[in-house]
């Protein structure tokens, strides 16, 4: 049953198309794929020009609850998980991503755009276990 | 030099660009995101809007590209070339989408998140980092 509710089409699309037009801009200028597991992982391994723009690139992302309380208030954000299942969950997510070659982004936004067979793979895998995880903790334990 | 500092100040834009589309699309809230993974209870599709968004814009951007020598910056355009599905990628994926499901974070949401200084992102993002690092570890001593 859908979640009439919760359901907001239009600041989910309008968001969508700002990341759409962030990935776009950091291609066309920069030619770079805008893959947060894959640039936030290389700054901290990368060395010199490399790492400058990655870490920019994080800097930016990090910065911006900042300069959106500037023009509004926070959006709410409501975190049920305890402090040792989020640890749990960001070390398979941080771990996940990057033994998988992206995320989120790197294969469910840039490489489903390029129409690449191996980011359809991990994307459908990924989504498919995220929502069978939900499943789990929701209606079945 | 000048080059460099161009091409960190776009992707810096880039990034925040990139975050206030996370915080409108309600990708900063896990709240949001598993409810969009709940697909058996009460379903909230907005994030496939979020998708829909952002891969037709990309898809522009890829396609215009394809016609340009270089990139704006004159920098080369660096198209992934692995094609190849193989273990590391399944496996990464699966547990990927393990602890997305558990929590309801992927990496730029969490980023945001601990950006705004909310010790739930905070801690997450610690121990995503100590996953990149365990993850390269491991992919260098299979290879």
């Amino acid at each position: 049953m859908i979640d009439w509710t919760h359901f907001t089409p239009q600041s989910a699309l309008s968001g969508g198309l700002i990341i759409g037009f962030a990935t776009a801009l950091l291609w066309l200028l920069n030619g770079r794929i805008a893959g947060i597991s894959g640039i936030a992982a290389g700054a901290l391994t990368s060395v010199g020009a490399e790492r400058q723009w990655r870490l920019a690139f994080v800097l930016g992302l990090v910065s911006s609850s900042w300069i959106w309380l500037m023009l509004a208030p926070l959006p709410e954000v409501v975190v049920t998980s305890n402090y040792q299942l989020l640890a749990l969950a960001g070390l398979l997510v941080g771990f996940g991503a990057r033994l998988g070659s992206g995320c989120t982004s790197g294969h469910g936004v840039c490489g489903l755009s390029r129409l690449s067979g191996r980011s359809l793979v991990a994307t459908v895998t990924f989504m498919t276990v995220a929502m069978g995880t939900v499943f789990v903790v929701r209606h079945v334990v | 030099m000048r080059k460099n500092w161009f091409i960190s100040a776009s992707a810096f834009i880039c990034g925040l660009l990139f975050g206030l589309g996370l915080l409108m699309a309600g990708m900063a809230n896990p709240a949001k995101v598993l409810g969009f993974l709940d697909i058996a209870g009460l379903w909230d599709p907005s994030l496939a809007l979020v998708m829909v968004g952002g891969i037709v814009v990309t898809f522009i951007a890829f396609t215009i590209s394809k016609k340009m020598p270089q990139s704006l910056l004159q920098t080369k355009f660096n198209w992934p070339d692995a094609t190849a599905i193989t273990r590391p990628l399944l496996i990464g994926s699966t547990l990927f989408g393990l602890g997305w499901g558990l929590v309801g974070l992927c990496p730029g949401p969490a980023l945001v998140l601990a950006g705004s200084g909310a010790i739930e992102g905070l801690i997450f993002v610690v121990f995503m980092l100590i996953g990149f690092r365990l993850a390269d570890v491991v992919q260098a001593r299979l290879s």
